[in-house]
Order: C-alpha cells, then sequence, then structure tokens
C-alpha cells in the first residue's frame, strides 16, 4: 500500500480565490491592478470580458449602467462604468463581510 | 380658429420648468405652456388669461404647493390641477386630494413614467367638463366604482401605479371589462384592486368595447375584499387569483418598477408585469446568469446568488431559484445595499 501511496498525486490545495482591483480598457486589455501576479492573468482577462460585455449588453437593451455587483457563495464583484472600459474590485467573502 | 389649451407650471426649479415646459409643448394637442418660478408669480399670471390646467410643484419657499391650490380652488374653481412633485408621503397624497386637486403626480423618474404623465395631461385637457369626478377624488377607488355603477354611467377608470397601469371599462352601470399590463377581465380587475396605492382618473366611455366581466360589480367588489382580507390575515385563499401569483406579490414591494420571470433554458417563456418590451430584458438577463454562473464554477467561488445592476434611469437585481430566474427593476432612487436588501423579499415572496 505504501508503493502506491508513492505513486499517488500530491492533493491539490484549493485555489485561491482573488483579491484586489484592476482597470479595464475598452478593448477589454487590463491596463493596471492590484490582483496578486500568481493568480492568472488570463482568468482576470475573462473576468474583464464578461463585465464589459455585460455592461454592453445592457446598452444595447435600453439599460444603461454605471455599476454592476456580482454575488457569489464566497466571491463579489463589483464593476464600475468608465466610458466603455470599467474598473472592477474582486473581494472574497468572509464570514463577516457576507453577513453584511 | 383652433383654441389651444393654456397649461400653467409653477415649480421654483428652473431646469425643471424648462424640462417640463419642453414635454408637455409635444403633446398632441399642442397647448401654451407659461410657467412661473413661485406661487405667487402663478396667482399673477393666472389673472391674465383663461387657463385650462395648473400643474405645481409643492415643495416651493414662501406660498407652497398647498397654499397655491387651496387658494386656486376657491379663486379659479373650472381650472383644473395637477400636483406633479417628489414628495413620496401619503399624507400629501390624501391633504391633495382632500383639496379636490385632480392628479396627484410623482416625478416622472424615467422614459415610461413620462410618458404615462404625458398621456394623462393630454386625457385631462381633453376631458369634457361636465364629464368626470372632480371633487369626488379622495374617496377610495372601490367608493368611485360603486357610484359610477350606481348611477348607470358609462365611464372607463384608469389607474396607475408607479409603473403599473390598468383600465376598467364601465357601460350603463356595469362592469364590462379590465385591463392590466398582460391580463384581462375578473383577473384584471381583481388585480387592480388588489393594489395598495395610486392615483386614477376617469374618462369617457367607450359604448364599443368588447364583454369580458360577467359577474355584477357587487359580487366582485367582495370578491375582492374578501381575498384582501385572506392576504393580509396570512389564510390560503379559495380564490387565489391576485395573492397566488409569485409575480404579481413581488410587483407589490415597494420600489419595484417591473418584474421579469423567466424559466432557465427555456428561451422565450417568461411572464413579466410593467415591461412594454420584455424581450430584450431576457435576453440580457439570461446571457447574464450562464456568464456569470459559468465564470463562478470556473472561480470555484461558490454558487451563483444574486446580480445588482445599477444605472441612472432604473435599477435592475437578477437572482434565481431552481429553474426559475427572477430580473426585477427598481426605482433609481434606491442605494445598491436598498435593492440588495428588498431583492431578498422579492425573492422570499416569489419563492412562497
Amino acid at each position: 500500500m505504501g508503493l502506491l501511496n508513492f505513486f499517488a498525486k500530491p492533493a491539490q490545495p484549493p485555489p485561491g480565490l482573488p483579491s484586489g482591483c484592476f482597470t479595464v480598457d475598452r478593448t477589454g486589455r487590463v491596463v493596471i491592478g492590484t490582483v496578486p501576479s500568481s493568480f492568472p492573468a488570463a482568468t482576470i482577462t475573462d473576468i474583464a470580458r464578461h463585465v464589459l460585455d455585460t455592461f454592453r449588453e445592457a446598452q444595447a437593451a435600453q439599460l444603461p449602467l454605471a455599476e454592476l455587483v456580482v454575488h457569489f457563495g464566497s466571491l463579489k464583484i463589483t464593476a464600475r462604468e468608465q466610458r466603455g472600459g470599467a474598473l472592477v474590485f474582486l473581494a472574497p467573502r468572509t464570514l463577516t463581510s457576507s453577513a453584511k | 380658429m383652433e383654441t389651444r389649451h393654456k397649461i400653467l407650471l409653477v415649480d421654483d426649479d428652473p431646469d425643471l420648468l424648462e424640462m417640463y415646459r419642453e414635454i408637455l409643448s409635444q403633446l398632441p394637442s399642442r397647448p401654451e405652456v407659461h410657467t412661473a418660478s413661485s406661487g405667487a408669480r402663478a396667482m399673477a399670471v393666472l389673472e391674465s388669461g383663461a387657463f385650462r390646467l395648473l400643474i405645481s410643484d409643492l415643495k416651493m419657499p414662501k406660498m407652497d404647493g398647498l397654499q397655491l391650490l387651496s387658494v386656486v380652488r376657491r379663486k379659479h374653481p373650472e381650472l383644473r390641477t395637477v400636483v406633479l412633485t417628489s414628495v413620496a408621503d401619503e399624507q400629501f397624497r390624501s391633504r391633495v386630494y382632500a383639496l379636490g386637486v385632480d392628479l396627484f403626480w410623482q416625478k416622472p423618474a424615467n422614459e415610461h413614467e413620462i410618458k404615462m404623465f404625458r398621456d394623462c395631461i393630454e386625457s385631462l385637457l381633453d376631458r369634457n367638463d361636465l364629464a368626470g369626478f372632480r371633487g369626488v377624488q379622495s374617496k377610495s377607488l372601490v367608493d368611485i366604482i360603486q357610484l359610477e355603477c350606481i348611477t348607470h354611467s358609462s365611464s372607463i377608470l384608469r389607474i396607475t401605479n408607479g409603473a403599473l397601469s390598468g383600465k376598467i371599462w364601465i357601460d350603463s352601470g356595469e362592469l364590462v371589462d379590465a385591463e392590466t399590463d398582460d391580463t384581462r377581465g375578473e383577473d384584471a380587475f381583481l388585480r387592480i384592486l388588489a393594489w395598495k396605492a395610486g392615483s386614477f382618473e376617469t374618462m369617457p366611455g367607450e359604448a364599443s368595447r368588447a364583454r369580458t366581466i360577467f359577474k355584477s360589480y357587487n359580487a366582485l367588489l367582495l370578491e375582492t375584499a374578501q381575498a384582501l382580507d385572506e392576504a393580509a390575515s396570512g389564510a390560503v385563499s379559495t380564490n387565489a387569483r391576485p395573492a397566488t401569483s409569485g409575480v404579481a406579490a413581488a410587483v407589490q414591494v415597494d420600489g419595484v418598477e417591473f418584474v421579469l420571470s423567466l424559466k432557465v433554458g427555456e428561451p422565450g417563456k417568461f411572464e413579466a408585469r410593467g415591461l412594454e418590451n420584455p424581450d430584450r430584458l431576457e435576453g440580457w438577463t439570461r446571457q447574464c446568469l450562464e456568464r456569470f454562473r459559468a465564470l463562478g464554477e470556473r472561480l470555484q467561488a461558490g454558487p451563483f446568488e444574486q446580480i445588482e445592476a445599477l444605472g441612472p434611469q432604473r435599477h435592475v437585481a437578477v437572482a434565481q431559484s431552481a429553474d426559475t430566474a427572477l430580473c426585477v427593476g427598481w426605482r433609481p432612487a434606491l442605494t445598491g445595499e436598498e435593492v440588495r436588501e428588498r431583492m431578498k423579499k422579492v425573492v422570499t415572496l416569489w419563492a412562497s
């Protein structure tokens, strides 16, 4: 049994949730940010694209938006529209913050 | 020569005066719109010519709107009067109607409300002097319906409750039809009477209206009262029409402008209240949900809970429960936190 354990993959640590903020321009390019560099840049770009698409589609549906707040069980994404781009805040939710 | 009705607008905010002058000048009847920035100035302008309609703000320095209206009702009893205010207070509303004012309007906050405001003003300008129920506007909607039916009148009652509006057709003292958003007939009548607040006006009858209501007004009013009593006491209603629809219940929450309920994964299947063109919003809601649910799974951020989208014209919140999603429009005056808290209440009501 010990031999089998030797070849088993080490357990993956749970991936951390992103924390910080970043600015994205209207083309989806992340201009500046405080999200740790250990967090995959592709995921940040992905979040930015979702946020920008949501603002654009809302505008097309005649629902101009200035701010978007998305709540997940353990993460809150807040995005403020900035002339076609956006300022995005990522805040993991703790027990105390989610109680608010 | 065609005579144009004259409207006098009174407000101490010059920007608002200009904006409403612009809105009212474009009414189909092309009225002459005059403005006054104070109650005293308004009195002087009214002396200078025959005006059809006075539209006044309530909060003004020196002579406020209530003072102005009480003087005007005595000196110019023939003048139609409308209060246009940002004060959302039932006491003010009651005091205003007690003065015999024709309409009490909260300042329109979006395009849809502006359109309703324009329609109401146009209808008020066109109304025959002998028609309508001026002077009894302090009565409840039930009182007015009874009065119309007892006197064998023919009229259309137009009722406005925020973004919701409905009409009740009465022909020779009999309830003929009712309509609100997507419902007609008895269901619409019961829904309108379940609204807790709003304003109404009487318009000339429409003899050719197809009949959809066949019960007597007494039976229907009794049914409504019974359903409302049961809803208030928390009892399960056997006549569930006004109370069982989650969407109908959600619309009653303070601050709600519209409700869109949709089946997840079944495009085109939805129920909407208070929305003129729900299709576009349905598409946006579906895309939002799919997009952020997928993002949440990818980030392992826990279950998707809710979206609040804040805009200058209106706020929107999106939530999901089981296979149904709910998109609710909120008044732009609410803060993000208020939207979040009230949305929880809506979701609870809707789910129950």
